[in-house]
Order: C-alpha cells, then structure tokens, then sequence
C-alpha cells in the first residue's frame, strides 16, 4: 500500500509538472504550482510513514507551508500587482512543441537515473526518475518563457523536482539542510518578486526579452 | 475459439450495430435537455437512418472515382470488425489474433484513412479542407491510442486486449494507479478528438468554416449517407466501450451462460450510456477550440500516454 501511496503522489508531481508547462494563464499555473507543493509534501509524508522518523514528519509539515501554502500567495500577491499581463502570450517554443520536448526530456530523465536506482534499489530510487523529470521540466520552463512570473515558476519547479529527487535518494537529507535549502528559496522568490515589481515599474511590461538593448 | 468466444462474436455486432444511433440520440437528448429544449427523442438517429436508407437515393457527383463509392463500406467494414472482436461482452474473442491492440488500432485508422480520402476525391474544396484537417488530427491521436493503451499491456505482458482486461478483472487494484490515471486521461483526450466531439470538432454544425467530419461526408446522400452516419456512430460507440472496458472492466461475461451473458450486455449499455452522458453534459459547457489549438490538446495528451508507458515501465 505504501508502495502505491508513493507511486500516486510521484503521479501528481509529475502530471502538475506537465500542467504548468501546457496552461498559458499565470493564475493557472500558481494552483497547479500550490497542487504540486502539496503532491511534493505527500510524497515526503508517505517516506515518513515508511521510515517512521518524526523528524520527517517535521519536514514534510513544513514542505506543505512553504510549497502549498506561503510561495504560491507571495506569487499571486506578484500577479495582482501585475495586472494585465495574466497570461504567458508568446513563449519562445510554442506549447504544442514544448510539450513534445518535456516527452523527450522524460526518456532522457528516465535513461540517465539507472546508474542512480542500481546504487540502492527500493520503491523510493525507482521513482528518481519523476524528479529528474521535473528537475528538467523545470529547467525548460526557465529558460523558454518570457514573463518574468513564469521563468520564476520554472525556478521553483527545479528546485521542487531537486528536492523530490534528494528525499527519494537520502529518505532524510536532515531537518537542518532542508531547512537552510526553503529559506534558501524562499529568500529568492522574495528577492525576485521585488526584482519583478521594479522591472515593471521601470519598463512597464516583464517580458524579460525587451530587456536586450542597453538604454540611458 | 471458444464458445464464449463466438458468442460475444455474434452478439457484439447485433448491439453496437442496434445502439449505436440510441447513443447518438441519447446525446443529442441530454444535450437538449441542459440546454431547455425539449429534443428530438432518442430515436431520431434511427429514423433519419431510415429516411436516407428507404427514401433518399445515391448520389456520385461526376468526376468521383471508386474510392469516393468504396470509402463507405471500408469504414463500415473496418468499424464492424472491431466490434466483432474486441472484448466487449465477453472476455474471450471470436478472433483472438486480431483482438490486439496494434491490430485494432490500425483498423480503426484505416477506416478513417478511407473517409479523408473519399474527402480528396470529391475534389471541392471542403472535402479537401475536411481532409486535410482530419489527417492533422489522426497524425496525432494515432500514436497517442496506442502508446497510451501499450501503458496498461506493459505489466500483463501482452498486446492482447482480451489478455489486459481479463487482467484488471483479476487485480482490481490496478485502477487506481498512476499509470492507469495517465492513460485514462490520455485516452480520453484522443477519443474527444477522434470521435470529433467538442472542444475538436463541433458534431451539430453546419458552418463550413469549422467543420472536420462534416466536411468529409459533404458530397454523399442516400444509403451511403446512412452508411457513413451509422459507421461514425458504432466508431463512439466502440471507442467509449473500449474505455469503459479497460478502466472499469466489471460486469463482463467470464462463462457463457446467459445470466452472465445477459448481465454483460447490461453492463456495457449501463458504462457506455453513463459515459455517453458524461461527454454530452461536458459538452454542454465547452466552446469550440481554434483549430491551430488543437495539435497543443493532443500533443499534451500525447506526452499524459508516454508518461503512463515510463511510469509503468519504471515506477512498478
């Protein structure tokens, strides 16, 4: 049962990964982003019910916060300010085709990970490829869309999919290093939304590409 | 061959063939019904059938060649075949080795294959555009039904349909993993498309510009008509049976006697007719998607069906 428990919320993560890459409009991509922070959390509590380590428990509670809870409202908090632009109108690949490259970026995540599941193989490694998957997902997000809010999105995917990967690997990485690590984000994602306010009080628009030329 | 076999061989084709036009109306009445209107009754498909089949004559346009007088009777033939075979009532075959899933699915194409070419032969301009559009959508959902069917025949170890669904029978459990979540999904998405359903192709209209199925069939009238309507309704039907059964395969007759029988007939019309409903009220809240949207739909549905494939492959 736990077995299946871990495949389900490895599922979630995976199918919100895919989601965030095909929905265009921001306010979309923020609750799919929540869900995956509490499929994330699922998957940390589901460890922590195998290992039954209280620590873990600790960990998987504060995954659920952070991920679910404070990151997705201080992006919406960023969207209301944004106001127009709600949508990610014109990414650098076209959807139809990014979704065909996240296709070819799962076998790639699936032909790099058995060097890794052959280390220690248990149910919990056998799922290291969904995270490499998001790890990657998360990558392509970064670097192919144009509104600052969204490349911000596919940081938080990276790191979300980093963090699937470490918990499937390790079971504990330990309350300490994981604690540093989502202050670590949560640092970012505060710097960044502040960063996002001043380029569109500044230029008016977040879309990154207009930020090429040099001006006065 | 079994006897089971031949039975369901035989009953099959008598029930999708008889039901198929009732689901259509079934459809047409829910729909109907959502929207306030009082509908034309769910027997109206049968008798449109009869009017084109009794008192409408055949007509080729000129310049037409065998293919536009063929493509009928292909994708009738192609579309009764899958009903004869795959497991519908009955978890044995009539004819096992055509019961695969590659099999299948290639039938299935070819009797689509037939209508866009029959499109192309009329040679006006909607038949071409139909056509063309048609060979958009099947480019795509083609490898998504099979890739996302091969998820679910990955852990039985077998291409065979009868195999797979005599599989989830026995491990119920099975249903409610992520694999079989994926390609549910998946498989959904292509029939959507397949069928030319909403958001794809909108069934009700007649406004050139949007059509898909419609545009294809423009130049036929009489018995081919009918021909084609009916193959287009068995093809939902067998399209929703085929869902039902390998996500919900319960009810399906493992003996040959006639309660079970009975019970699976019952079982196939109660699935079909609730997802039937389903899709009609779904619809009901749907707008027609842009053409140039629908590659992104079915290349999501695409990547949903390759996942399932890793996920079994790796995460079992």
């Amino acid at each position: 049962m736990n077995v299946q428990l871990l495949d389900l919320a490895c599922g979630a993560l995976l199918l919100t990964a895919v989601l965030i890459l095909w929905r265009r409009e921001l306010a979309v991509i923020i609750r799919v982003f929540a869900l995956q922070g509490v499929a994330l959390a699922a998957l940390v509590a589901v460890l922590a019910a195998g290992e039954g380590a209280p620590e873990l428990w600790g960990v998987a509670a504060g995954i659920l916060v952070l991920r679910a809870g404070v990151l997705p409202w201080l992006l919406r908090r960023a969207l209301a300010r944004g106001g127009a632009a709600a949508r990610e109108t014109r990414p650098l690949v076209n959807v139809a085709a990014s979704l065909l490259t996240a296709a070819v970026l799962t076998l790639l995540a699936y032909a790099v990970s058995p060097p890794l599941v052959a280390l220690a193989p248990s149910p919990a490694t056998q799922a290291i490829p969904v995270g490499m998957t998001v790890v990657l997902i998360g990558f392509f997000v970064l670097v192919t869309r144009r509104r600052a809010l969204s490349q911000l999105v596919g940081f938080l995917l990276l790191d979300n999919g980093i963090t699937a990967v470490g918990f499937l690997t390790t079971t504990s990485v330990g309350l300490l290093v994981e604690a540093g690590i989502s202050l670590d984000v949560l640092l970012a994602v505060l710097v960044l939304q502040i960063l996002t306010t001043r380029i569109r009080e500044t230029f008016g628009d977040t879309d990154l590409d207009e930020l090429r030329e040099l001006h006065d | 061959m079994s006897a089971l076999g031949v039975v369901g061989g035989v009953v099959q084709p008598l029930l999708v063939v008889a039901g198929s036009p009732l689901l259509i109306g079934v459809l047409r009445q829910v729909r109907a019904k959502l929207e306030g209107r009082a509908g034309p009754g769910v027997l109206q498909p049968w008798r449109d059938l009869r009017k084109l089949l009794l008192h409408k004559e055949s007509v080729t346009p000129r310049g037409t060649s065998e293919v536009f007088r063929y493509a009928p009777l292909v994708l009738m033939a192609t579309t009764l075949v899958v009903a004869v075979v795959v497991p519908f009532v009955t978890t044995a075959s009539a004819v096992d080795p055509v019961a695969d899933l590659f099999a299948v699915v290639a039938l299935l194409a070819l009797g689509a294959v037939a209508l866009a070419l029959a499109g192309l032969d009329t040679g006006t301009a909607f038949g071409g555009m139909g056509a063309s559009r048609e060979t958009t959508i099947l480019a795509l959902v083609e490898p998504t039904l099979l890739v996302a069917i091969f998820a679910l025949s990955v852990r039985v170890g077998s291409t065979n349909l009868a195999a797979i669904i005599s599989s989830t029978l026995d491990d119920p459990a099975r249903v409610i993993s992520p694999v079989s979540l994926l390609a549910a999904v998946a498989l959904i998405v292509v029939i959507i498309a397949e069928t030319g359903r909403l958001p794809v192709d909108n069934p009700a209209t007649h406004l050139e510009l949007t059509m898909v199925h419609e545009a294809m069939v423009l130049e036929y009238a009489g018995p081919d008509l009918a021909l084609v309507e009916l193959a287009s309704a068995m093809r939902l039907s067998v399209f929703l049976g085929l869902l039902a059964n390998l996500f919900l395969p319960w009810g399906i007759a493992t003996t040959a006697t006639p309660l079970a029988l009975l019970i699976g007939v019952a079982a196939l019309v109660v699935k079909v007719g609730l997802l039937g409903a389903a899709l009609a009220a779904g619809e009901v809240f749907l707008a027609k998607m842009r053409l140039f949207r629908v590659p992104e739909l079915l290349a999501g549905s695409f990547l949903l069906a390759l996942l399932a494939v890793a996920a079994s492959f790796f995460l079992a």
